[in-house]
């Protein structure tokens, strides 16, 4: 098995400052990422996008280039359409490449897996239809794929309003945008403006977003406290409550995008057993870490929204810590050269993320919109509800592992990666203990479906 | 349910085939499985194992394995990963894999 000083996972923007931050310091990184072109989420498919007027996605999107040219040196080995589907605590990877798996081994690891959306189990999610706000944007960004008939996007947080504006640009007509945010969350969140306006422009650009939106005349319906989507095996209404209102009023549409913010991704993290801590300003798992990025486990360090969702801005300069944090690990930096390096970073990183209290507590998600009712699916590939969950609480039932052999959530073929959150939220409210003591699944690789026949083939080449 | 802004046979793209159960798929090179498949005008991949419910493509980006498809024999290949090939067979997945496939 070769050994590789630095492999990083992960060409989102953390992903890449990490590779080009440690080819500085004289490190030759491999990095492997499971897309077939850098740019993760957020800078998806730039190179390739068919969406050639800038202005529909915006100059933050464009801002990724720089990025993903400094990946494109050639002393770096990029791996694109290459999934990770093993990870050990030795720093082993099992890769999958054109049906080829292949073991390599690394001296440090950067995991840069990034952040997926946080579910919002909402009655009728699992029909077709019914998509993600972050699926929308991929489909816009990387196929120039819009919808065809008026959209209802819900939920709440930056990312919404940011595709209802690409949509808006694009001429996507928009039914409505049924924001979810409770009223009494703009007062709570007011105190924490003064602290934001160190990153003003992220908070002026918010500003804009809504702005631009509301001059356009979208219909923008606010406090919505109930949401549902109907129809007979494809969606055709969603329906919804506003706050103070007992009716339920309807739209007809095709395709409803939910949206209720981003989790850190730890699906890995969790399989190698890193020591995690729930996150209650952003009710989200993520790994601890140390001031280099580091994990418990040796070598292993997260940058970027897998260890605290920062945003992209910041991933970057999570990435550029985490290469000095490899370099020094290395034995290419001293400890004072690498301090010193990294000062101006940290600076930077905390000027930048002085916005996520604002945010964090103005977009915080309502209970009723992360503990699913008794009649929703909590688990989409088992197809196991709230009530179901809540049952096994009341049998007895402490922890997500139990309600596993009782039910087989989280068994299905995402691994939990959908449910996950939901279940620990749920199973802590009905037994009242807090979410770090209720914990979360305990996971085992292959993290990606693999045959038989692909392992085999690696056994065959050794 | 969706449209692309600017149509891969109106460019002067070359453009990708591939078979859909019954019906030809056109797409533009580099699209996933998935976007090919939702710019076409079809919406279900697969029905669940659990009560055969009709399931879609709904994360796009490898989390949710909704869009779980056969792609030329091959059971359990998310769409939203797998790129487009000429001359490729596709499949719904109807309730769970079949072990012969």
């Amino acid at each position: 098995m070769i050994t590789h000083d630095l492999v990083i996972l992960g060409t989102g923007p953390a992903g890449m400052a990490a590779a080009t931050t440690a080819l500085e310091h004289g490190i030759t990184p491999v990095v492997i990422d499971e897309q077939p072109a850098a740019g993760g989420q957020i800078y998806r498919a730039l190179e390739r996008t068919p969406v050639l007027d800038r202005r529909i996605l915006g100059e933050d999107y464009w801002s990724g280039e720089s990025l993903i040219k400094g990946l494109k040196d050639p002393q770096i080995d990029y791996r694109p359409a290459s999934t990770v589907w093993q990870l050990t605590r030795q720093r082993e990877i099992g890769l999958l490449h054109d049906d080829k798996a292949e073991m390599i081994c690394a001296r440090h690891i950067i995991l840069a897996t990034g952040a997926m959306e946080r579910p919002m189990p909402i009655a009728g999610w699992t029909l077709p239809g019914v998509m993600t706000a972050g699926s929308g944007q991929i489909l816009l960004k990387s196929a120039g794929a819009v919808p065809q008939a008026p959209v209802v996007l819900a939920g709440c947080g930056p990312l919404l309003l940011l595709l209802a504006t690409q949509y808006l640009r694009a001429g996507v007509e928009i039914a409505a945008i049924l924001d979810t945010t409770p009223r009494d969350r703009y007062r709570a969140a007011l105190k924490h403006v003064p602290g934001a306006l160190r990153n003003v422009s992220t908070l002026l650009k918010g500003v804009g977003l809504l702005r631009e939106l509301r001059r356009a005349g979208v219909r923008h319906i606010r406090g919505v406290s109930a949401l549902r989507a109907e129809g007979s095996g494809q969606l055709e209404r969603v329906l919804w409550k506003q706050q103070g209102d007992d009716n339920w009023q309807t739209l007809e549409t095709p395709t409803l995008l939910l949206h209720q913010g981003v989790i850190p991704n730890t699906q890995i993290t969790r399989a190698v057993d890193c020591h995690h801590e729930w996150d209650e300003q952003q009710l989200a798992w993520r790994p601890r870490l140390d001031e280099w990025l580091g994990t418990d486990i040796p070598g292993i360090a997260v940058a970027g929204d897998g260890g605290g969702i920062v945003g992209a801005k910041a991933a970057a300069m999570q990435g550029q810590l985490a290469g000095l944090g490899a370099a020094l690990a290395l034995g290419k930096l001293t400890l004072e050269n690498s301090t010193e390096r990294a000062q101006p970073i940290r600076k930077a990183l905390a000027r930048d993320t002085a916005i996520r209290p604002f945010l964090d507590v103005l977009y915080r998600p309502a209970k009723q919109w992360r503990l699913p009712d008794d009649d929703t699916l909590a688990c989409r590939c088992e197809e196991v509800t709230g009530g179901e969950i809540r049952r096994m609480a009341d049998m007895g039932c402490r922890g997500p592992n139990q309600t596993k052999s009782f039910t087989r959530c989280g068994m299905g073929p995402c691994q939990g990666r959908m449910c996950g959150i939901t279940v620990s939220e749920l199973l802590a409210d009905a037994n009242q203990q807090s979410v770090e003591e209720t914990g979360y699944y305990r996971l085992r690789p292959p993290f990606k479906p693999i045959t038989l026949g692909q392992l085999a083939k690696a056994a065959e080449e050794g | 349910m969706f449209k692309r802004l600017s149509p891969p046979e109106a460019t002067n793209e070359a453009v990708v085939t591939f078979r859909f159960d019954e019906q030809t798929v056109t797409a533009r090179p580099g699209d996933t499985v998935a976007a090919a498949l939702l710019t076409s005008g079809i919406s279900i991949c697969r029905s669940t194992p659990v009560s055969n419910a009709p399931r879609a493509p709904y994360c796009m980006m490898g989390v949710c394995f909704e869009c779980l498809v056969e792609v030329d024999g091959n059971p359990n290949v998310q769409a939203c990963q797998a790129e487009v090939r000429d001359g490729m067979h596709v499949h719904t997945q109807q309730g769970a894999r079949r072990l012969t496939s």
